[in-house]
C-alpha cells in the first residue's frame, strides 16, 4: 500500500491573521508551521504502517504552496514519511479551493496512491472541503471528519461523527479520507528525525511537471471571485478578568452573574 | 430560467432543519430572481410522495427525488450533477451540515464551478447571487462572486426556516445512475447514540466543557456547578469524540444548537464549528487559560485562568449566595 498524505504550511495561530488589502488574499507573511490538523493525518499513515496489517511500500508527503511551504514538508518527514512531492508555481497564487484541489490531485495522480490521508480542516482559510475536491478529480471514494479508521487490504471501516450521531461505513480502496482530530495523539520527532528531514528525498515540481492546465488555476482560472472585504457588524467587547487572585476573580464573576439575575 | 437547485438532508421521515432553511433562502432568492427554487432528496422507500411534496411549504416549487444510499455525499453529487446537466439551474444551494460541506465541494469539482462555504448571508446583485462569508475567525466578511455556476455552503443555522409556500411541491422521480467510485462506500451502521441521552435544548443554564478540562473526570466539578446553577452540562465535540462525554450533549457543527440564559463555557477554545452551535446564547461566560482563545472574542464574561482552581471556588460561592 502506498499513502500519500497532503499537509499544508499555516500561520501559526499565535500570529495575527489579516487580509492584504491590495490583492485581497491572505497575508502569508510571518510565523509559519505544519497545519496541527496534518500531524493527525502523517500519524495515521504510521500507525497504519506500523499496524502490520498491511504492508506500507511508502508515505509521501505532498503539499502545494511557495517555496517556504518546504518547511511542513520537513516536519512531515521527520514525524515519519519517507519523502516529499512539492508543487511550487507562480500560476497557482490566489488559486480557490477547487482550483487547489484539481492542481493537488493532478500532481496525486502521478503517484497512483492507495490512500489519501489529510486533516480535516486546516486552520486558515477552513477549507475543510478539499478532500470531497480531490476525491471527485482522483475517481474516489472519500468520508472526512473521520475519528476511526480499520485498514484491511483492500479495505477500510471508517468511523464519524454526522448529523445524527456517529456512522460506520466501508470504503474499498483506492480512497480519499480526512481525518479527525480525535483519530490519535500524533507523536513528536526526534532529534534525530528533524536533523535528518532535509535529507529525505523531494521533488520539486512546477505546474507543467504535475499537469495541471493553468488556465483552471489561479486568481484567473478560480470560479469565484472574492472581495468586497468588510468588518463583521461590532459586537461590544466582553469583559474580561485576568485570574490573579481566585478569591477575588470567583467574587467578581459571582457579581456579574447576580447582576444579570442568572443565580 | 436559471434556478436554484437545494439539496435536503432527511433521516428516518423527516427532513433535516437546515435544509428547510436552506429551501426557504433558495425560495426567497429565487423569487427575487424571478425563477424557482428545486429540491433533491436522496434515499429509498421512505422517501414518500407526502414528504418529498411538504418541501412546497418552504417554497420549493418542485422536489427531484432520487434513488440511492442515505447519509453519503458523492452519490447525491451523482444525482446533483446530472440534474445540472438536464439544465434549469445556475446555483446549488446547502444547508449548513457535515454532508452538505461534502456534496457542495464534489459538486463543485464535478462541475468545474465555483463554491463559497461558511456562508453566512446570500444577496442579489445585478440579477446574480453574491454570498457573504465571515473569515479568519470572524474577524472579516468577503463576497463571494461567480463567473459561472454558483455553490453556496450555508454555515449552520445561517438560514431561516419559513413556512411561506403555497402548497405542496410536485414530486418528480430522476433517474441517476451512480459512479462507480460512489458505490465504493457502503453505510453500515448510520445515526448511532453514543452515551446517555441528556437533554441540554430545554436548559436554561448550560455548563459546558472542552478540551481545557484535561480528562474525563473534569466533567464532574461541572455536574457540580450545573447542579448549583439548577442547569445542565454539555460539550464539545472534541471531548465527545473522545469518549468523555455523551454525544447526545454535544454542541456545534455535528451536534445541538442551543441559546440558554446562560452559556458558561470552561476549556473551551471555541472554534467555528462550536461557535455556530451556541453564539445565541442570551449571555456567554469563559474560563480558559489561553487568553488568545477565539472564544474571547465572543464572550460576555472572559475569565483568563486555571479552570481545575476556579470552577470548585465559583460553585462554593454560588451554593454559598444561593443559601444566603
Amino acid at each position: 500500500m502506498k499513502i500519500c498524505v497532503l499537509v499544508k504550511e499555516v500561520p501559526d495561530a499565535a500570529v495575527e491573521k489579516r487580509i492584504d488589502p491590495s490583492t485581497g488574499r491572505m497575508d502569508r507573511s510571518g510565523e509559519r508551521n505544519l497545519n496541527p490538523y496534518d500531524t493527525h493525518a502523517i500519524e495515521a499513515a504510521m500507525q497504519i504502517k506500523e499496524g502490520g496489517a498491511v504492508e506500507v511500500d511508502e508515505i509521501v508527503a505532498v503539499t502545494m504552496g511557495p517555496a517556504s511551504a518546504v518547511r511542513a514538508l520537513h516536519k512531515a518527514v521527520s514525524l515519519g514519511a519517507d519523502r516529499s512531492v512539492h508543487l511550487s508555481d507562480e500560476a497557482l497564487a490566489g488559486s480557490d479551493v477547487a482550483a487547489t484541489g484539481y492542481a493537488l490531485a493532478q500532481t496525486l495522480e502521478r503517484e497512483s496512491p492507495d490512500l489519501v490521508l489529510l486533516g480535516q480542516q486546516s486552520d486558515d482559510g477552513e477549507c475543510y472541503t478539499i478532500g470531497a475536491v480531490l476525491a471527485d478529480h482522483l475517481r474516489m471514494p472519500s468520508l472526512t471528519q473521520v475519528i476511526k479508521m480499520d485498514v484491511v487490504e483492500g479495505k477500510l471501516t471508517c468511523e464519524r461523527q454526522a448529523e445524527y450521531g456517529y456512522d460506520t461505513v466501508e470504503i474499498r480502496t483506492p480512497a480519499v479520507i480526512s481525518v479527525g482530530d480525535a483519530i490519535n495523539e500524533p507523536r513528536y520527532p526526534s532529534l534525530k528525525a528533524i536533523m535528518g528531514a532535509k535529507k529525505k528525498p523531494l521533488d520539486a515540481l512546477g505546474a507543467g511537471d504535475a499537469g495541471v492546465d493553468t488556465s483552471k488555476v489561479g486568481g484567473e482560472g478560480s470560479q469565484v471571485d472574492c472581495g468586497d472585504f468588510k468588518a463583521p457588524p461590532a459586537k461590544q467587547a466582553g469583559t474580561i478578568i485576568e485570574d490573579e487572585d481566585t478569591n477575588e476573580t470567583v467574587d467578581k464573576i459571582v457579581a456579574w452573574l447576580d447582576e444579570r439575575k442568572l443565580i | 430560467m436559471p434556478g436554484i437547485l437545494v439539496y435536503a438532508l432527511h433521516y428516518e421521515g423527516a427532513i433535516n432543519k437546515n435544509s428547510l432553511g436552506a429551501v426557504s433562502e433558495a425560495a426567497r432568492l429565487a423569487g427575487e430572481l424571478g425563477t424557482e427554487a428545486h429540491a433533491l432528496l436522496m434515499g429509498g422507500d421512505d422517501l414518500t410522495d407526502d414528504l418529498c411534496a411538504s418541501l412546497g411549504r418552504y417554497g420549493a416549487a418542485k422536489v427531484l427525488r432520487a434513488k440511492g444510499p442515505e447519509g453519503l455525499a458523492q452519490p447525491v453529487v451523482d444525482a446533483m450533477a446530472k440534474a445540472v446537466a438536464d439544465g434549469g439551474y445556475d446555483y446549488a444551494l446547502f444547508g449548513g451540515g457535515l454532508l452538505g460541506f461534502e456534496i457542495g465541494a464534489g459538486l463543485a469539482a464535478r462541475l468545474g464551478a465555483g463554491v463559497t462555504m461558511e456562508v453566512t448571508a446570500v444577496n442579489v446583485d445585478g440579477g446574480r447571487l453574491v454570498a457573504e462569508r465571515p473569515i479568519h475567525g470572524d474577524s472579516s466578511i468577503s463576497t463571494s462572486r461567480y463567473k459561472g455556476f454558483g455553490i453556496i455552503i450555508g454555515r449552520l443555522n445561517a438560514f431561516e426556516t419559513q413556512a411561506a409556500g403555497s402548497g405542496a411541491a410536485t414530486v418528480e422521480d430522476l433517474d441517476v445512475e451512480l459512479s462507480e467510485w460512489s458505490t465504493r462506500a457502503t453505510m453500515v451502521k448510520r445515526g448511532e447514540q453514543r452515551g446517555a441521552d441528556v437533554d441540554i435544548e430545554g436548559a436554561d443554564l448550560l455548563v459546558a466543557g472542552g478540551r481545557g478540562l484535561g480528562k474525563a473526570e473534569g466533567f464532574e466539578m461541572l455536574e457540580e456547578l450545573a447542579g448549583t446553577l439548577g442547569g445542565a452540562v454539555a460539550a464539545t465535540r472534541a471531548v465527545v469524540d473522545a469518549g468523555w462525554f455523551p454525544y447526545s450533549a454535544q454542541i456545534g457543527q455535528t451536534g445541538k444548537t442551543v441559546a440558554p440564559k446562560l452559556y458558561l463555557a470552561a476549556g473551551i477554545s471555541g472554534a467555528i464549528q462550536h461557535k455556530v452551535g451556541m453564539q445565541s446564547s442570551e449571555n456567554i461566560v469563559a474560563i480558559n487559560k489561553d487568553a488568545n482563545a477565539p472564544i474571547f472574542e465572543y464572550s460576555d464574561l472572559g475569565v483568563v485562568g486555571d479552570l481545575n482552581k476556579i470552577v470548585p471556588k465559583l460553585n462554593d460561592a454560588i451554593r454559598a449566595k444561593k443559601a444566603g
